[in-house]
């Protein structure tokens, strides 16, 4: 059997679980200076379940797409480390501003620049915006079925995949139909390590804009070694209505940022004993506070 | 996320010794394999931040897989099934991460698929994963045993059995006997030559095998029939792909759970021959086990570590009549004893990992060309150094990881006792480190030549010739004193020219010469970075009050006295 071709979307985003006092500017946007840059945590399993694909039919090979800043290029390279084969970097000031809905548009018009595909994996959702809407979005301008909230891909081939889905009160198995898109949960497997082969293979890969300031010596490495370059396109290397991307694209408002200071009178007293406690996780998970 | 090699500055300063220059150019031949693969070094500073970076994998994975895993791991253990051992669940997890990120084979060379990494930064990956689980080390650290393979075994058998190490098998090397403990020479397990099928069949019994059902192991047994001592015995190549060894036992053991220690049962087991016939125990198990040593020291540095860490975490967060009890001089006191002694351990392993960096290399590096004079004189310099100084490093870090142990314990008091807490798993894994691979008495044995024949001292005075900012001069003039009350003690010993006075002091002997290398390698760290001045001095204090007081004991002994000392 034949390799499946796979693009995992990935983003890179704030690391919003380690925040410290600085995590906010004072008009209440995320100040993203103080945070540091992290691969998705969710694209990171997505990204596993594209590896294990790989590592059971040969053949297979694994592009991760990301939009984002000339720095967003880290996650590809993350990807490389890990055993995808390739990286495309998508950064234009075009971009800039877009909402879910603009990302979806301008990550569907790379992909149709990619054109041939198996299996679009992503994770469900990025810890900044926690939208959980650029997956399913994108499946919908490709035209094509999507799997939301999958734990595990049970088995592929050429034309179909099961899946076992997370829900709310249990779990689910499902087929579809390749192509396809996939959103993997938070609960599936934790992506591998970085290999070390792989890392210093391609830990001198760059995108262009990277390498506007290396070295002469570095230069002609590149030349000599073609899989250090990491794709990088701009609005001009994709098929576009620029209409649709970045603030343009954009319909979502924000209409007001609330900063939201804990006051003292909100603390709740609980008792040492387990009932409290236990109840007090559940609500915690419940409210999202956690987990 | 958490990383036990970035959460530790001091190993990469390690790691930046001005003597791995020397060390990379001679392990990647001038960067010659630049072109041939596609993860070789381009030059010095790549080849540097490729360790630096394989490390922060190395770290990673400690602290997020092994770590969480090994209080599971220790209360599980392997089990027995059929013959076979079964890891533990978190084991096996571990093996797995290990695997896919590369991390077996790690100083074999490329051709075998390994990442030919100099020993400095392979032990420090030992440090790292000793820190996280010290028993689960000795599973992913027994890739030592390729080492020796790699040293004397044919270049077809490297291909067939390295390039497996490198794809993440696991090994075994099976010495020890019932009968053959400390004294190998009686090793009994049978080697008999089939000629019919052209094989080594062994038969026999083995005890106290680390990961005795890894996948390839390297078994010591006797070839030449109607021989009893050492000359009679062979290395083999046992692979377990074909069959003949069972897994008789797991021994119950106070620590170190998660590595199972077999007893064995060779019936038949076809094997071969590593090496040339007699040459087992005089060459290459003395090779294994200095191999073995070094990984033992890495291991204790790492088990100083956590107790450390432990400690510190425990003493700054327990408040006890009104305050932290790391404000108590008690406490402080004993606290800062504990990070000096791990200074110290760390120090001396990566200087004796530099030795045996060097003389290996050249060694490796003599097989595919002749030396030039000056590598010569080099590589046996080195070796000589790494001789000695692997059984001091051994001994003294061993006890030190038992010290700190013993101290992370007392700084957690009544919790300390109780398995809530990592402390009381650490104590019990560090015990062994004093014991297997020669226990502390068989290193001061194996030291004592650096003693007797001025090796140590030798190496003392290049330390002292050492330039040295102007403010630490003042430092250099106590350490000469602390070597002159060595030089003394080593001459009064020795001028009897009776050697059962000299095993009777040389315990004390290596250890005054153990303080003394240790506070000039924290002196030299000093001088690189000023961070370490808080721990040499603590150190150095230490060092001369243990140093007078065996000078003190020497000075009032002799032979006369031995007789007191015996038992009836």
């Amino acid at each position: 059997m034949n390799g499946l071709k796979i693009i995992v979307l990935a983003k890179q985003v704030p690391d919003t679980r380690n925040v410290g006092k600085d995590a906010m500017k004072a008009d209440g946007t995320v100040n993203r200076a103080a945070l540091p840059a992290i691969f998705n945590p969710e694209d990171l399993n997505a990204l596993e379940q594209a590896l294990r694909i790989k590592d059971q039919i040969p053949g297979t090979t694994i592009t991760v797409l990301t939009m984002g800043p000339v720095r967003a290029a880290e996650i590809l390279r993350e990807g490389l480390f890990r055993g995808t084969d390739e990286g495309v970097l998508l950064t234009d000031r075009a971009f800039a501003g877009a909402d879910t809905l603009a990302t979806s548009y301008a990550l569907s018009c790379a992909i149709k620049k990619i054109k041939d595909f198996d299996l679009i994996i992503s994770g469900r959702q990025a810890i900044d915006g926690d939208t959980a809407q650029v997956g399913p979005q994108v499946a919908e301008k490709l035209n094509i079925a999507q799997i939301t909230y999958a734990e595990e891909v049970l088995s592929v081939n050429k034309s179909a995949i099961r899946v076992k889905r997370r829900l709310e009160r249990g779990v689910e198995v499902v087929e579809g139909k390749l192509p396809i898109l996939i959103t993997v949960n938070g609960s599936a497997a934790a992506c591998r390590p970085r290999n070390a082969k792989l890392l210093m293979k391609y830990k001198h890969s760059t995108t262009i804009s990277e390498r506007q300031e290396k070295s002469e010596d570095y230069i002609t490495m590149i030349n000599e070694r073609p899989y250090l370059n990491i794709k990088e396109w701009s609005v001009n290397d994709i098929e576009s209505d620029r209409e649709q991307l970045g603030l343009n694209g954009s319909p979502t408002k924000v209409k007001k940022i609330e900063n939201i200071v804990f006051q003292a009178k909100e603390a709740k007293q609980l008792t040492n004993n387990d009932r409290d406690i236990e109840e007090l996780m559940k609500e915690l998970l419940s409210n999202h506070t956690i987990g | 996320m958490a990383n036990f090699y970035t959460d530790n500055p001091e190993i990469k300063f390690h790691l930046n010794h001005p003597l791995m220059k020397r060390i990379v150019e001679l392990k990647e031949r001038n960067f010659e394999e630049k072109d041939k693969f596609d993860y070789a070094p381009v030059d010095f500073e790549d080849a540097m931040d490729s360790y630096n970076q394989v490390l922060e994998i190395v770290g990673e994975i400690s602290a997020e897989i092994v770590a969480p895993n090994a209080e599971g791991v220790d209360h599980d253990g392997p089990e027995l099934v059929d013959g076979r051992v079964k890891y533990a669940q978190g084991t096996e997890v571990n093996i797995e991460a290990l695997r896919q990120a590369g991390l077996m084979g790690m100083s074999l060379p490329r051709r075998f698929n390994g990442l030919n990494f100099p020993i400095v930064p392979y032990i420090m990956a030992a440090d790292i994963v000793s820190r996280a689980d010290a028993g689960f080390v000795n599973i992913w650290g027994l890739q030592d045993c390729a080492e020796t393979i790699n040293e004397f075994a044919t270049e077809e058998q490297k291909e067939r059995f390295l390039t497996r190490v490198c794809a993440g098998e696991t090994m075994a090397m099976d010495l020890t006997e019932p009968d053959a403990g400390s004294d190998l020479q009686a090793v009994m397990l049978k080697a008999t030559f089939d000629e019919s099928k052209n094989i080594w069949l062994l038969n026999g019994v083995k005890r106290f095998i680390t990961n005795g059902d890894g996948d390839i192991a390297l078994v010591l047994a006797r070839s030449e029939e109607g021989t009893a001592d050492g000359r009679g015995l062979s290395m083999f190549i046992y692979d377990k792909r074909n069959g003949g060894v069972t897994v008789r036992r797991i021994e119950n053991k106070m620590g170190i759970k998660g590595s199972p220690t077999c007893e064995l049962v060779f019936k038949n087991a076809p094997a071969e021959l590593c090496g040339s016939r007699k040459l087992g125990l005089i060459k290459y198990v003395m090779a294994l086990m200095n191999g073995a040593r070094l990984g033992i020291t890495a291991q204790s540095v790492g088990v100083s570590e956590a107790a450390y860490r432990e400690a510190l975490a425990y003493a700054k967060e327990r408040k006890q009549f009104g305050k932290a009890i790391i404000e108590f001089p008690a406490v402080y006191e004993m606290i800062s004893l504990m990070k000096a002694k791990l200074d110290a351990s760390r120090t001396i392993l990566y200087e004796t990992a530099r030795f045996v960096d060097i003389y290996k290399t050249l060694m490796h590096i003599s097989e595919e060309r002749d030396l030039t004079k000056e590598e010569k004189e080099e590589m046996k310099r080195y070796q000589k150094l790494a001789d000695i100084f692997t059984p001091i490093s051994k001994g003294m870090t061993s006890e030190f990881a038992n010290q700190n142990a013993y101290d992370a314990v007392q700084v957690h008091g009544g919790s300390g006792f109780m398995k809530d807490y990592p402390v009381e798993r650490i104590y019990r894994d560090a015990r062994i480190t004093s014991i297997y691979e020669g226990t502390t008495q068989l290193q001061v044995v194996a030291a004592i030549r650096g003693v007797t024949t001025g090796g140590y001292l030798a190496r003392i005075k290049e330390y002292e010739a050492e330039a040295l900012k102007p403010e630490l001069e003042g430092y250099r003039r106590v350490l000469v004193g602390l070597t002159e009350q060595y030089e003394a003690a080593v001459k009064k010993v020795t001028e009897f020219n009776n050697n059962e006075f000299i095993d009777f002091h040389a315990r004390r002997m290596v250890e005054m010469a153990g303080h003394i290398i240790m506070s000039y390698l924290l002196l030299l760290d000093c001088n690189r970075d000023h961070n370490y001045w808080k721990t040499f001095e603590v150190y150095m204090k230490y060092g001369a009050a243990q140093v007078a007081a065996h000078a003190q004991y020497i000075k009032f002994s002799s032979p006369n006295d031995i007789g007191k000392f015996k038992i009836e």
